[in-house]
C-alpha cells in the first residue's frame, strides 16, 4: 500500500501534516529537475571549490599513527571548510536549489551552530532571509555560533519547548514551515526528515566519500579498510560512507553519542538504544519509552544530542552493511584532546567521537591497514564546553 | 461504518477537542461531560504526544502536562472503556502516527474497536502514508479520517474521494491555535470535497470565536475547536468544566438554527 518513494527498506517516507505535502512534492521535483542540469552543478562545484574551499584535504596523520602503532590513520579535513564544518556542503546545494525555486527566505535548525552558521552563510551570499531554530539549552552550549548567526544577518530563534535541544529546534522548524511555506525552503541540515529530504542532503554531502576514494587511491593506491564518522542525524557519516557502499571490503562505521553510557537514559545512542518509529516526518530509529514518547536524550554534543537517526543509515544497520557503535562522553572529550595535541589539530567535540573509535581500534590493526576518519568540523566552538567539563570555568 | 456520521445530524456539528489526561483523568472526565452537555456532537480526544509537531503553544502545553501527569495509552484506553458507559455520541482519537505505531497497529486499532473509539486523527500521516494503518482500520471498522489544508491544491479532489467518516479542513496555514481571524478563502476547497465526496466536512484550526464558527459553518457541516477548550483547562484546572459546558453551549446555540 505504501508509496515506495524515498524508502531506504522500511525506513523513511513522507509522515509530515497535509499542510507541507505540496511543498516537498514540489521539492523533489526541482531537485529532480535539476540534480543533473550542467548549469546547475557548474555554478555548485565553483561555490563549493572557490567560496567553500574544496576539496578537503585528506591528511596523513603520521604522529598518531606512530603513537597507536597499529593502522595508517588518514584525516579528512572537512573541519578546514568555510564556516568550519561538512554542513556547507548541503547548505550551498540546498539554497541554490531553493534560489532556482523562486524562494527568497531560508530557515533551518540547528544543534551544535554549524549547520545553522552554514545557512545563515550562504543566505548572506545569495541575498536571502534567513531565520535559525535553535534549541535554548544550545543557545547557551554554543553562544559563540549564536553571535556569529547574528553577525552573518539571521534570525536566531530559541526554542524552549521540551529539552530545548536540537529535536525541539527540529520541532519548531518544522511549524514555521507550516505556516510559511509559499516563499520559504526549509533547509534541513542532515539526513533525516521526511523524503526527498534524506536524498537531496546525501547527494549533496556525498563528495566527501568521492574526494575520499580519489584521494586514497592517488596517495596508496587502494581503499581504506575501514572509514569512520561520528552520527547524529548523520550527514557527514553517509556523506563519507556513499561512495564505498558498493565496495565490500571497506568497513563502514558510525559513531553514536553514548552520553553517560548506552546503559543509562542520558544517552543519545539511536542505533544502539533505541527502536522503530515515526517521527519527524520518517520511519526510522528513535530513543523512546515503550508508549513511542519521544526519549529526552543527551550527549555532551550538542550536533548529536538528538534521539533519530537518518533513514538512510538504520537501512545499512539492518542489512550490516555499516556498524554503528556507542562512544561516551569522556571517551570523546578524551580524543578531542588527544588529537589536539598529538596533530595540533582541535576536532569538533562531534568528530571526536569518530577519533575517539579510531583510537580504540587502530592499534588493534596491522600496520597494513588503512583507516579514514572524517573530522567533519573544527573544535574551537566546544573548548570552553570541554574546559567546563574539566572542572575548568571558562567564558568566553 | 462507524457512527462519526451521526455527529452531523443534528444541525451543524460542534467538534469538541481536549487533550485527553490534562491536567488529569477526573478533569478530562467531567470536561467531557460538560462538552456534551453543552451539546457537543463529537469527541475528539487526544492522545498526548512528547513532540507534537502540528500543534501551537497551547495545545503543546496541554501535551505536556498530561504526560507529567504520568498519563500512558493504556490508561487512556482504560479511562474511554469507562467513559463510554455515559458517553454516546461519536469519539475519535487525535494522536501522532509514533504513538499507534509503537504500540503495534494491530493492537491499537482493534482496542480502539473494542472500547468505542469511532475514528481515528493523525496529523502527521498524509495520504501518501495511509497505507501504514488503513488496512487495520477497514479491518476493524475504525474511521481513518483524511485532512485537507489551504495549500492541498491539486491533491483536494484525490483525498477527498478516498475520505472515511468526516473530511477535516484545516482552516490556516501554520498549527492549531486561537486566531483572530481567518482570512483563507476555503470556498473552492469546500466546492471540490463536494463534488468529490458525499462525507461531511469540517473546519478546524483557530476556530474560537460563535461568529467565526457561524461563518466557517456557513458553507461547510461543522466546526472543530480544540485551543480555545483547551485554554479554559490551562486556566481554571479542575474548575474549567463548567466553563466549557458554558463555551460549547454558546458555539452549539449559533450551529443549532443553521
Amino acid at each position: 500500500m505504501t508509496n515506495q518513494k524515498g524508502r531506504f527498506g522500511v525506513h523513511g517516507g513522507q509522515y509530515i501534516p497535509e499542510t507541507l505535502m505540496n511543498a516537498v512534492i514540489e521539492l523533489e521535483e526541482a531537485y529532480n529537475r535539476l540534480k543533473d542540469d550542467p548549469a546547475f552543478n557548474r555554478e555548485l562545484s565553483e561555490l563549493l571549490c572557490d567560496y567553500a574551499g574544496r576539496p578537503s584535504r585528506l591528511y596523513f596523520a603520521k604522529k598518531m599513527t606512530e603513537d597507536l602503532g597499529g593502522a595508517k590513520i588518514y584525516l579528512k579535513r572537512e573541519d578546514l571548510n568555510h564556516t568550519g564544518a561538512h554542513k556547507i556542503n548541503n547548505v550551498l546545494g540546498q539554497a541554490l536549489l531553493a534560489k532556482k525555486m523562486g524562494k527568497t527566505r531560508l530557515i533551518a535548525e540547528t544543534g551544535a551552530g554549524q549547520h545553522g552558521v552554514a545557512t545563515a552563510t550562504a543566505a548572506a551570499l545569495m541575498g536571502m532571509e534567513c531565520v535559525v531554530y535553535m534549541g535554548q539549552e544550545d543557545t547557551v552550549r554554543q553562544a559563540l555560533n549564536v553571535y556569529r548567526m547574528r553577525l552573518l544577518g539571521a534570525e536566531v530563534i530559541p526554542v524552549k519547548t521540551g529539552t530545548a535541544t536540537l529535536k525541539d529546534a527540529v520541532s519548531e522548524a518544522m511549524r514555521a514551515w507550516t505556516s510559511r511555506v509559499s516563499d520559504t525552503h526549509y533547509c534541513l541540515g542532515s539526513v533525516m526528515g521526511p523524503h526527498p529530504f534524506p536524498t537531496i542532503v546525501r547527494d549533496f554531502q556525498s563528495v566527501i566519500s568521492r574526494e575520499i576514494k580519489e584521494q586514497i587511491l592517488c596517495k596508496e593506491g587502494r581503499l581504506p579498510d575501514a572509514v569512520l564518522a561520528c552520527v547524529g542525524g548523520g550527514s557527514n557519516a553517509i556523506g563519507s560512507f556513499y561512495h564505498f557502499i558498493g565496495d565490500r571490503d571497506v568497513r563502514l562505521i558510525g559513531c553514536e553519542a553514548a552520553g553517560r553510557g548506552v546503559d543509562t537514559p542520558e544517552t543519545a545512542a539511536t542505533v544502539n538504544t533505541g527502536k522503530l518509529g515515526i517521527f519527524h516526518g520518517m520511519k526510522s530509529y528513535f530513543c523512546q519509552d515503550e508508549f513511542g514518547q519521544i526519549a529526552p536524550v543527551y550527549s555532551i554534543s550538542a550536533g548529536l544530542d538528538y534521539p533519530g537517526v537518518g533513514p538512510e543509515h538504520a537501512y545499512l544497520h539492518d542489512i550490516g552493511r555499516a556498524e554503528y557503535v556507542p562512544i561516551t562522553d569522556e571517551e570523546a572529550v578524551c580524543a578531542f584532546e588527544y588529537l589536539a595535541k598529538t596533530e595540533g589539530i582541535i576536532p569538533a567535540i562531534e568528530s571526536a567521537h569518530a577519533v575517539a573509535y579510531a583510537l580504540k581500534i587502530a592499534p588493534e590493526m596491522g600496520r597494513d591497514k588503512i583507516l579514514v576518519v572524517t573530522v567533519s568540523g573544527r573544535g574551537d566552538k566546544d573548548c570552553a564546553a570541554v574546559a567546563r567539563y574539566r572542572g575548568e570555568d571558562l567564558h568566553e | 461504518m462507524s457512527r462519526i456520521h451521526q455527529a452531523f445530524e443534528n444541525g451543524k456539528a460542534f467538534i469538541a477537542f481536549i487533550t485527553c489526561g490534562d491536567p488529569d483523568l477526573s478533569t478530562t472526565a467531567a470536561a467531557l461531560r460538560a462538552a456534551v452537555s453543552g451539546g457537543a456532537d463529537l469527541i475528539e480526544l487526544g492522545i498526548p504526544f512528547s513532540d507534537p509537531t502540528a500543534e501551537g503553544p497551547v495545545i503543546q502545553g496541554a501535551n505536556l502536562r498530561a504526560l507529567k501527569g504520568g498519563i500512558t495509552t493504556d490508561r487512556i484506553f482504560e479511562f474511554v472503556r469507562e467513559t463510554r458507559k455515559e458517553i454516546g455520541i461519536p469519539i475519535v482519537f487525535m494522536t501522532y502516527a509514533n504513538v499507534v505505531f509503537s504500540y503495534g497497529a494491530e493492537r491499537f486499532i482493534s482496542t480502539c474497536r473494542e472500547i468505542g473509539i469511532d475514528g481515528l486523527i493523525l496529523p502527521d500521516l498524509p495520504f501518501e502514508e495511509r497505507g501504514e494503518f488503513l488496512p487495520t482500520c477497514r479491518k476493524y471498522g475504525v474511521d481513518l479520517i483524511s485532512l485537507v489544508a489551504p495549500t492541498s491544491g491539486g491533491r483536494v479532489a484525490m483525498i477527498a474521494k478516498e475520505a472515511e467518516g468526516f473530511l477535516y479542513i484545516v482552516s490556516s496555514l501554520g498549527v492549531t491555535g486561537i486566531r483572530d481571524e481567518i482570512d483563507t478563502d476555503l470556498s473552492l476547497t469546500v466546492q471540490t470535497v463536494r463534488q468529490n465526496t458525499g462525507i461531511p466536512c469540517a473546519v478546524g484550526f483557530g476556530i474560537s470565536t460563535p461568529e467565526q464558527a457561524k461563518k466557517m459553518a456557513a458553507f461547510t457541516d461543522g466546526v472543530i475547536v480544540g485551543s480555545a477548550i483547551v485554554r479554559l483547562l490551562e486556566k481554571y484546572g479542575k474548575d474549567a468544566p463548567e466553563r466549557i459546558f458554558e463555551y460549547v453551549k454558546s458555539m452549539k446555540d449559533v450551529l443549532k438554527g443553521m
